[in-house]
C-alpha cells in the first residue's frame, strides 16, 4: 500500500512478533515430556498433538503421563523432600531469586511460547502473564526468607499435587509452585494437555538454575493423568485450578484421605456499574473484564449488570467500544483479542451463545472479520439477559457477557449475589461509601473497585462458595502449604448407637424428670420425629436427649440463615456476648461440673474452667483477628478482610462433651459466623444443658442452634445443605469420608478431624478456619 | 484546510451535561497506559503515520525573543517540513505543516512568510499564557491578531473560574472570545496543569465546547505538566461526549511536552481508538509542538535509508 493511501486510511498494518526462536526450540522437541527427578525421561504411555489453536498446525506432541510416571515422579518429590524443607528459608529463597530472574531473562522467548500454544495475545503474555509470573517468584522468595520468622511452628505439608489449567498456563504454574517450594514443600505438577509448552519451558530453568531434582516435578497428560496424581497415597496435599464440574470429581476422590485440598474454580463474576460511575472508565473495565484473554478467565467479569438511569448511554458506548476491538493473529502486537484454546473450546461458546439467543435473547458482536483458520471467537455480549437464562448461570468461559439492569444498590447486590459462583466482583462508582458498601456486601473472594482483572502475587485470590476455597498469593497463600506439625492421635471411634426405645436397665434418675430439647432460632423445640434416646453416664442411663431428624437441621439452618444480622454487628458487640456468655457459664459453673461428672469426663472441674476462659478468648479475638493491606501496585489501598462463611455446621466430638463443643461454636461466632452446632452424640446432655446459657447471654435468636441425635446422619444432612457454607466435623474416619463427599453439592470446605484432641489450650488456627479472605483493591487518584 | 462539515457554534449553556461527571483518575491512567501497548505501528505504516502527523503539527515558536528572522525561519520549515529526497522517496509530492503559531504581534510576520502556501497562521491571545489581563484588552487582543491576519486563535481560559466552579461565567467569557474571533478559528487552551484533576479537565471542556471552541487544546506549554496521556483521554472523551449530543465536530490539540515521533504515534493512536480515524486529520487533530519535527524527520530518513539518521542533516526550522 502506498503511504499516501495509508494516510488517508491510517490503517495500523501487521506488526508480527517473531516466533522464530521459539518455533526452533518446539522443533527439537518432538515430543514433550515429563521433567522426573530432574530429567526429562522418555515417555512410557501414549502422547497427543499440541496445537497451535490461532492455525490449526501441530506443533509438536506431548506424554500423557501414565499411573507409573505419576508415581515415580511423586516418588521422587518425596526423596527431594526432606533435604528442600531442611534448607534454611533463605538458601530456597535463593533458588525462588534465580527463577524469577531467569523467567525475566527469557521473557520474550516464554511469551511467544505461550501464545504459540494458548492462543492469547501476545501483548497479554508479554505485558501480563510472563511479569506476574516473575513477580510471583519474587515475592515468594521473599516469604521463603521470612519463613522462619514469619511463620513460627508451622512446617511445610511435604508432596504437593498441582493441576493447573489452559488458561494461563505458566501464570497459574508460578501461583502453585512459587508458595509450594518456599514453604519447603516438593510438587508434582500436571499442567493442561492442551498447553504444555511453558512448564516444559519452566522444568529446563529449573535445570539451568540448578534446582535440586525432584523439587519440582512435572507430568504432563490429561484428566486421567491428573487423577492419577489426586489419587496417589503418597501426595499430602492437592492444589488444583480449573472447572467446577473438576473440582467436584477431584472433592469427592480425596474425601477421607486425609489429603489438603485447595480450590479455584469457575466463576460467574458480576461487573456493577452505578448510575454515579464514571461511564468511558467501566467501558474500559469491560474490556479488561470478559473481552481479557478471550474471556478465558475464571474471574471475569461475565454479568455485566447497569443502573437502570444509564443503561442508555453505557451500552450506547459499549456498542461504540466493541466497534474498535481487534481480533486476530495473536502474535500481532495490535491485536486485543487472540484464538481460544481450541476448537472444541469454541464449539462449547458457540453452543452456550446459540443456547443464548434461543432462549431469547440477542447477542451483539464486534464487527470484527475472523481469520479463516484457528479457533477464533468474536466478542460481545447478550442484550435482554434474565437472570432465568442459561447463559446467565452458566460459565461461557469465552468473550461474550451477559446483561442486566438493576434499579437500587440493594437490588444490585441482590442480582449479583444470586449465583452459585463467589470469585470476584467489580464496583464501578465515584461514590466511595456505595462502592465499599456493596464490595462488603457481594459474595466474591476478590472484588475489584473500578479496576477488573489486577493481580499481584502479594493480594489473595480465590473463591467463595462455588467457585472453590483456599487462596493463592500473600500470606493467606503461604498457609495454603503450610501445617503444624502432626501429633499422633487416637482415633476417634463410632459412639454407639441411639437407642430410642424406653430404656429398663440401670439409671440414674433426677429427683424431677430433665426435659432436653433442641435449641433452634431462640427457641427450645421438641425434636421434629417426636422422638428421644437414652443417654447413659458413668454408671448407667442419665436421662433422654431429643433426637433430631433431617427437618430439625433444616429448621435449624433456616433459623441461622435469617440470622444474618450477627455477621454485621461490631465485633465489639460480638465480644461483649461472649464475655457475658463467660460470665454465665460461671454462675452455673457447678451445674456444669455436676453433668460432666455424670457423663463420666475425667476432669469436669478442668474442663468447665477451660471452657469459660474459652470463651473470653473468644470475645477477644473478635476485635483482633484482623485482615491486612497489601503493598501491591503503587496508588492502590487492597486489603483482605476476614469475612464470617455466613451458616456453618459444627459436628462436636465426644470427648471434652462440653469444651469440645464450645471450643468450636465460640471462635466460629466470633467471626461472624452462624452455627448450627450437633452436641457429642454420646454426651448430648451437657450440650443441650448450654442454651440455658444461651439464652440469658443475649446470644441473638438463630446464631447458635444446637441439635442432638446420631452424629453422623445429621452431619450428613449439614454437609449436603446447600445454605452451610463450611463444615467442621469431629468424628470417624468414615464420618469424615462419608462428610468430604457430601459436601460436593456446594463445595463447602470442610475440617474434619478423626483423632481424638486435647482442647486444653485454643488452637488460634480456628480462627482462620472460621473466615475467608476477600481481598479488595481500591485504586485511588483524584 | 477544506471542512466536510459546518463550523462549530457550540450550544447554550448547559451544566447538566457535565456536572455530576466525575472522571476516575487510576482508571484513565490505565487505559493511557494500555492504549500504546495494545497497538503499535510498522514499516511503512508507521512512515505514513508519521507524515500524517507531520500535517497535524502547529509548528510553534512562542518565546520572548522571537523576531521576524526567526519567524520566518520557522515559516520556511513549514512549508517544506521534510527533505525533497526523503518526500520522493515516501511517494509523497506535498506536505506542509498543519499551521505555524506565534504570539500576536509575530502573525504579521508569519502571514508574509507563508503567503501562497495555504498555512493558516495562528495566534495566541488573551494574555497568553496566564490570561490574568483585564477583559477588554483579551478581546481586543484577539482582534488585533484577526486583524493581522490569523486564521487560527488560540486563547487560554481563566483558570480562576474552573477552579471556582464558576462554570456559567466561564461560558460567558469564552463566547465573547468567540465572537470576537470572527471568522477565525478558535482554540481554547485549558492549562490543564493548572486544573490538576482530570474532573475539572472534563468540565472545562465541555463547557469550551459549548462556548463555541472549534478546538479544546491542553496546555499553554508554560505550565509545570503538559499534556499528557490521561488528560488528553479526558479531553478527546468529552469531545465525544459532546458530539453525541450535538453532533458537532470539535478538534482537539494536545501542546507542551509532546517531543518525540513516539509521542506523535501515541496521540495519533489515542485520536483513532477513542475518537475516530477522522479525527487523525489536521483539521480536527493539531499537535503544538516545536521540536518534535526534528525527531520525526530522523524517523522517516531511517525509514527510507535503514540507517539511523542524525539532526544535522535536517533543516533546522
Amino acid at each position: 500500500m502506498k503511504i499516501k493511501d495509508i494516510m488517508q486510511t491510517m490503517a495500523y498494518g501487521p506488526a508480527p512478533e517473531s516466533s522464530a526462536e521459539a518455533r526452533d526450540w518446539i522443533k527439537t522437541r518432538s515430543v514433550i515430556p515429563h521433567f522426573i527427578g530432574g530429567k526429562f525421561p522418555a515417555p512410557e504411555g501414549e502422547t497427543t498433538e499440541v496445537y497451535n489453536p490461532a492455525t490449526d498446525e501441530v506443533l509438536t506432541r506431548v506424554a500423557l503421563g501414565t499411573e507409573a510416571e505419576v508415581d515415580a515422579a511423586v516418588k521422587a518429590a518425596r526423596a527431594a523432600l526432606p533435604k528442600w524443607t531442611a534448607l534454611a528459608g533463605h538458601e530456597r529463597a535463593t533458588y525462588l531469586y534465580a527463577l524469577a530472574r531467569h523467567v525475566q531473562k527469557r521473557e520474550r522467548f516464554l511469551a511467544v511460547l505461550e501464545t504459540l500454544d494458548n492462543g492469547k495475545t501476545i501483548r497479554e503474555t508479554r505485558d501480563i502473564d510472563i511479569p506476574l509470573v516473575a513477580r510471583h517468584f519474587y515475592h515468594h522468595a521473599g516469604w521463603a526468607e521470612m519463613i522462619e520468622s514469619d511463620f513460627p511452628g508451622l512446617s511445610p505439608v511435604g508432596v504437593c499435587g498441582q493441576i493447573i489449567p489452559w488458561n494461563f498456563p505458566l501464570l497459574m504454574l508460578a501461583w502453585k509452585v512459587a508458595p509450594a517450594l518456599a514453604a519447603g514443600n516438593t510438587v508434582v505438577l500436571k499442567p493442561a494437555d492442551l498447553t504444555p509448552l511453558t512448564a516444559m519451558a519452566f522444568a529446563e530453568i529449573c535445570v539451568e538454575i540448578g534446582l535440586p531434582a525432584g523439587v519440582v516435578n512435572i507430568v504432563q497428560g490429561d484428566g486421567a493423568t491428573g487423577a492419577a496424581l489426586a489419587g496417589h497415597s503418597d501426595v499430602n496435599k492437592l492444589a488444583f485450578t480449573g472447572s467446577t464440574d473438576v473440582g467436584r470429581v477431584l472433592r469427592r476422590q480425596l474425601a477421607g484421605s486425609g489429603k489438603r485440598l485447595s480450590l479455584e474454580l469457575g466463576g460467574k463474576s458480576p461487573f456493577i456499574v452505578f448510575e454515579d460511575a464514571d461511564l468511558d472508565a467501566a467501558v474500559e473495565g469491560v474490556v479488561d473484564a470478559i473481552w481479557f484473554n478471550q474471556g478465558e478467565v475464571c474471574c471475569a467479569g461475565s454479568r455485566i449488570l447497569v443502573q437502570e438511569g444509564v443503561a442508555e448511554r453505557f451500552f450506547a458506548k459499549l456498542d461504540a467500544r466493541l466497534q474498535t476491538l481487534r481480533v486476530g493473529d495473536p502474535l500481532d502486537k495490535t491485536m486485543d483479542m487472540g484464538a481460544v484454546v481450541s476448537r472444541k473450546q469454541l464449539a462449547r461458546i458457540t453452543a452456550l451463545l446459540a443456547q443464548g439467543e434461543a432462549e431469547g435473547a440477542t447477542l451483539r458482536r464486534a464487527p470484527v472479520i475472523l481469520p479463516e483458520t484457528g479457533a477464533f471467537c468474536a466478542p460481545g455480549y447478550f442484550s435482554g439477559t434474565a437472570p432465568a437464562h442459561t447463559v446467565s448461570q452458566t460459565e461461557i468461559f469465552g468473550p461474550v457477557a451477559t446483561t442486566l439492569t438493576f434499579r437500587t444498590p440493594d437490588e444490585a447486590v441482590t442480582l449479583a449475589n444470586d449465583t452459585r459462583y463467589g470469585l470476584s466482583a467489580s464496583v464501578w462508582s465515584e461514590n466511595i461509601n456505595r462502592a465499599i458498601e456493596t464490595a462488603a456486601a457481594v459474595k466474591a473472594g476478590v472484588v475489584w473497585i473500578n479496576a477488573t482483572n489486577i493481580f499481584d502475587a502479594g493480594a489473595p485470590f480465590g473463591g467463595m462458595r462455588e467457585s472453590g476455597f483456599g487462596r493463592e498469593g500473600g500470606r493467606l497463600g503461604m498457609l495454603e502449604y503450610l501445617t503444624r506439625p502432626q501429633i499422633a492421635r487416637k482415633p476417634r471411634l463410632e459412639p454407639s448407637a441411639p437407642d430410642i426405645a424406653p430404656f429398663t436397665g440401670k439409671a440414674d434418675r433426677p429427683a424431677i424428670d430433665i426435659t432436653a430439647k433442641l435449641y433452634i432460632g431462640g427457641k427450645q423445640v421438641r425434636a421434629d420425629g417426636g422422638q428421644s434416646y437414652t443417654v447413659m453416664g458413668k454408671n448407667g442411663a442419665i436421662g433422654q436427649a431429643a433426637m433430631a431428624n433431617r427437618k430439625d437441621i433444616r429448621n435449624a439452618v433456616e433459623a441461622a440463615a435469617k440470622a444474618g444480622g450477627w455477621g454485621g454487628v461490631t465485633a465489639h458487640n460480638r465480644a461483649q456476648v461472649l464475655y457475658f456468655l463467660a460470665e454465665n457459664l460461671e454462675q452455673r459453673r457447678a451445674e456444669f461440673v455436676a453433668a460432666l461428672t455424670a457423663a463420666g469426663t475425667p476432669k469436669p472441674g478442668d474442663e468447665v474452667e477451660a471452657a469459660i476462659r474459652r470463651a473470653f478468648w473468644a470475645a477477644a479475638q473478635a476485635d483482633k483477628f484482623d485482615g491486612s493491606v497489601t503493598a501491591t501496585k503503587s496508588r492502590h489501598v487492597t486489603m483482605t478482610v476476614n469475612e464470617p462463611f455466613g451458616v456453618m455446621g459444627i459436628v462436636a466430638p465426644d470427648e471434652a462433651p462440653l469444651l469440645g463443643l464450645l471450643a468450636l461454636i465460640l471462635p466460629a461466632v466470633a467471626m461472624g459466623n452462624r452455627v448450627v452446632a450437633v452436641a457429642s452424640q454420646s454426651h448430648p446432655l451437657v450440650g443441650a444443658r448450654l442454651y440455658q446459657v444461651l439464652e440469658t447471654s443475649d446470644v441473638p435468636a438463630g446464631v447458635i442452634n444446637l441439635v442432638t441425635g446420631e452424629r453422623d446422619v445429621l452431619a450428613k444432612t449439614l454437609a449436603e445443605h446447600d445454605e452451610v457454607a463450611a463444615l467442621w466435623y469431629c468424628g470417624s474416619a468414615s464420618g469424615a469420608a462419608m462428610v468430604e463427599t457430601a459436601s460436593v453439592g456446594n463445595l463447602k470446605p470442610v475440617w474434619a478431624e478423626t483423632g481424638v484432641r486435647d482442647w486444653q489450650t485454643p488452637d488460634p488456627d480456628l480462627l482462620r478456619k472460621a473466615t475467608q479472605g476477600k481481598t479488595i483493591w481500591i485504586p485511588y487518584g483524584a | 484546510m477544506t471542512h466536510e462539515f459546518p463550523r462549530m457554534t457550540g450550544s447554550a449553556f448547559a451544566p447538566d451535561w457535565f456536572e455530576t461527571m466525575a472522571v476516575n483518575a487510576s482508571a484513565a491512567e490505565r487505559r493511557a497506559a494500555t492504549l500504546t501497548t495494545r497497538r503499535t505501528v510498522k514499516k511503512e505504516f508507521q512512515a505514513a503515520w508519521l507524515a500524517r502527523a507531520i500535517t497535524c503539527i502547529d509548528l510553534t515558536t512562542l518565546a520572548g525573543d522571537d523576531t521576524a528572522g526567526r519567524v520566518q525561519r520557522l515559516c520556511a520549515k513549514a512549508r517544506a517540513p521534510l527533505r525533497g529526497d526523503l518526500m520522493a522517496a515516501l511517494g509523497l509530492d506535498q506536505l506542509t505543516v498543519g499551521a505555524v503559531c506565534v504570539y500576536p504581534t509575530m502573525v504579521s510576520h508569519a502571514v508574509r512568510a507563508l503567503e501562497g502556501s495555504g498555512i493558516p497562521v495562528a495566534s495566541v491571545a488573551t494574555g497568553f499564557p496566564a490570561g490574568l489581563t483585564p477583559l477588554p484588552l483579551r478581546l481586543a487582543e484577539i482582534r488585533y491578531a484577526v486583524e493581522q491576519g490569523a486564521a487560527e486563535i488560540d486563547i487560554v481560559i481563566t483558570r480562576e473560574l474552573v477552579l471556582t466552579g464558576k462554570w456559567q461565567a466561564l461560558y460567558d467569557e469564552i463566547r465573547q472570545m468567540r465572537e470576537a474571533c470572527g471568522p477565525a478559528h478558535m482554540k481554547a487552551i485549558l492549562a490543564t496543569g493548572d486544573l490538576k484533576t482530570l474532573t475539572n479537565v472534563y468540565k472545562a471542556s465541555m463547557v469550551a465546547m459549548q462556548a463555541g471552541s472549534d478546538f479544546i487544546k491542553t496546555s499553554t506549554g508554560k505550565e509545570d505538566v503538559n499534556a499528557t496521556l490521561p488528560v488528553s483521554l479526558t479531553m478527546v472523551r468529552a469531545l465525544r461526549d459532546f458530539r453525541e449530543r450535538t453532533g458537532q465536530w470539535v478538534g482537539f490539540k494536545p501542546a507542551g511536552g509532546l517531543k518525540t515521533a513516539k509521542d506523535a504515534m501515541n496521540w495519533l493512536v489515542l485520536m483513532k481508538e477513542e475518537a475516530d480515524v477522522r479525527w487523525t486529520m489536521p483539521d480536527l487533530f493539531r499537535i503544538g509542538a516545536s521540536s518534535m519535527l526534528g525527531d520525526i524527520e530522523r524517523q522517516l530518513e531511517h525509514y527510507v535509508t535503514g540507517r539511523y539518521s542524525a539532526a544535522n542533516r535536517h533543516a533546522l526550522a
